[in-house]
């Protein structure tokens, strides 16, 4: 579903991916971690091309979004993607969050579009606070709003950026629990993550990245027991 | 101080200038400001979104255009589009002086309009962008449909004082001549006060403006307090 071929990124004359090597399958769900500055958000961010890739290749579904002249818009729309900072539209309320590009961009009609944004909602548990301004709702409500938003376009992958790094920890267990019923139900996601609990129980792999490349990877259960790689122990002495 | 009584506030001059005062020089500069406050907003809009293209043609020109107008006095660009156009090129302006006077008032104000709504848009989280871009928004939908309704809030305080700017700065236009029945305040007290020999035309006048502008005054500041209160 997604591959990464050679990926390379530099902010001003910083690397920040030096060569990442990445596919998922799909309906499979990748954790990725690692220490912070390690790269790993900039992976997440070029997969859908907010930030634009140095050098090397990114497939999803089929289509190069690395492609020169591809029709980027019209692929963003099969990656769903959730922030860390919600990034809800302050100036809509739930529901207009939700439908704001479906009706725009998928030009679904707004009696269609309020069908499926209110399905959405109610699939994040929050049918009824459809109306609630962004500023009324709690952290975990926006990020899970956000969600909804994101799942309303039919991506075929979810892209997840450390989305519950800016909750209270009171609110992380309901975000999650939407990200979990989500990966039961089969989407293909990759999730960016400091929540080891999470990687470990939901994840099918787990990618550990520092220095702006993929130090470790694999099944949840093989790389939290035994590390191969002394960089990933260490890592995991700290966090767990 | 019966002279002074005399010369700045004879309520019987006074009283002539009414029902004028209202019904042609109040009316004649809320027109000249409603006029020029559009203008202001359509063209500052304009050059703020051209101003933070990523495109150098588009940003630079107005670049050039806001540091240009800010840089010049408005007297100055009125006298310039009101005498120097007709006079240099035989521009003819219809409904002078009133276009000729918009044209000026627009002009520079637009400049000042642009940087405040730019300062608006800049002040608008740089995730809204990347959230309306990730869900497939085209750049120019994301400004239209997210970043600039957002901006346009922020900007409300600043963009009243600058109406509160432009309702005063229409004074300047008396400079511009008159046809009849177009004649806004100052103008209007002016020639009030060589009809009379008397100076209490002009002190009505800064009673007429005042009755706009303090209400004005507070407004900007209840706003003020009201956008630095909910900024949450």
């Amino acid at each position: 579903m997604i591959s990464v071929v050679g990926l390379r990124k530099s902010f001003s004359g910083v690397e920040v991916l030096r060569g990442i090597d990445l596919s998922v399958e799909a309906r499979e769900v990748v954790g990725v971690i690692g220490p912070s500055g390690s790269g790993k958000s900039t992976l997440l961010r070029c997969i859908n091309r907010l930030e634009e890739p140095t050098a090397g290749q990114v497939v999803v579904d089929g289509v190069e979004v690395t492609g020169p002249g591809v029709a980027i818009d019209k692929v963003r729309t099969t990656m769903g993607m959730v922030f860390q900072s919600f990034n809800l539209f302050p100036h809509k309320p739930a529901l207009g969050n939700v439908t704001l590009a479906l009706r725009r961009v998928l030009k679904v009609d707004s009696a269609e579009a309020d069908d499926r944004a209110r399905r959405m909602l109610e699939r994040v548990g929050l049918a009824a606070r459809a109306d609630a301004f962004p500023a009324q709702l709690s952290g975990g409500q926006q990020q899970r709003v956000a969600i909804a938003r994101a799942l309303a376009m039919e991506p075929k992958v979810m892209l997840f950026d450390e989305v519950t790094s800016a909750l209270d920890p009171e609110l992380v267990g309901e975000v999650l629990g939407v990200m979990r019923d989500l990966a039961e139900g089969g989407m293909t996601m990759v999730v960016v993550t400091h929540e080891m609990g999470f990687a470990r129980e939901v994840c099918d792999r787990v990618v550990f990245m520092d220095g702006g490349l993929i130090v470790e990877e694999g099944p949840p259960a093989e790389l939290f027991a035994a590390p191969k790689e002394e960089r990933t122990r260490s890592f995991l002495s700290k966090v767990l | 101080m019966h002279r002074l009584a005399e010369e700045f506030f004879n309520w019987s001059v006074i009283r002539e200038m009414f029902p004028g005062l209202l019904t042609e020089a109040v009316k004649n500069t809320v027109l000249l400001t409603v006029a020029s406050f559009i203008g202001g907003v359509a063209l500052g809009l304009l050059l703020a979104l051209m101003r933070i293209s990523r495109a150098k043609a588009l940003r630079w020109p107005a670049a050039v255009y806001i540091d240009l107008f800010r840089g010049l006095p408005l007297l100055l660009v009125i006298v310039f589009v009101g005498f120097g156009l007709p006079i240099g090129l035989g521009v003819q302006f219809p409904n002078e002086p009133f276009t000729p006077g918009v044209l000026a008032l627009s002009m520079v104000y637009s400049a000042y309009i642009a940087e405040s709504i730019r300062a608006g848009i800049e002040a608008v989280p740089r995730g809204q962008m990347e959230a309306a871009r990730s869900l497939g928004m085209p750049y120019r939908m994301a400004m239209r449909r997210v970043i600039v309704p957002q901006a346009l809030r922020i900007v409300v305080p600043p963009l009243t004082n600058e109406l509160l700017a432009l309702f005063k700065d229409t004074s300047l236009l008396a400079v511009l001549g008159t046809r009849a029945g177009g004649k806004e305040i100052t103008k209007y007290a002016r020639d009030f006060v060589n009809g009379v020999g008397n100076s209490s035309p002009l002190v009505a006048a800064g009673a007429a403006y005042l009755v706009i502008t303090l209400p004005m005054l507070r407004l900007v500041a209840w706003l003020d307090r009201r956008s630095k209160a909910g900024a949450r």
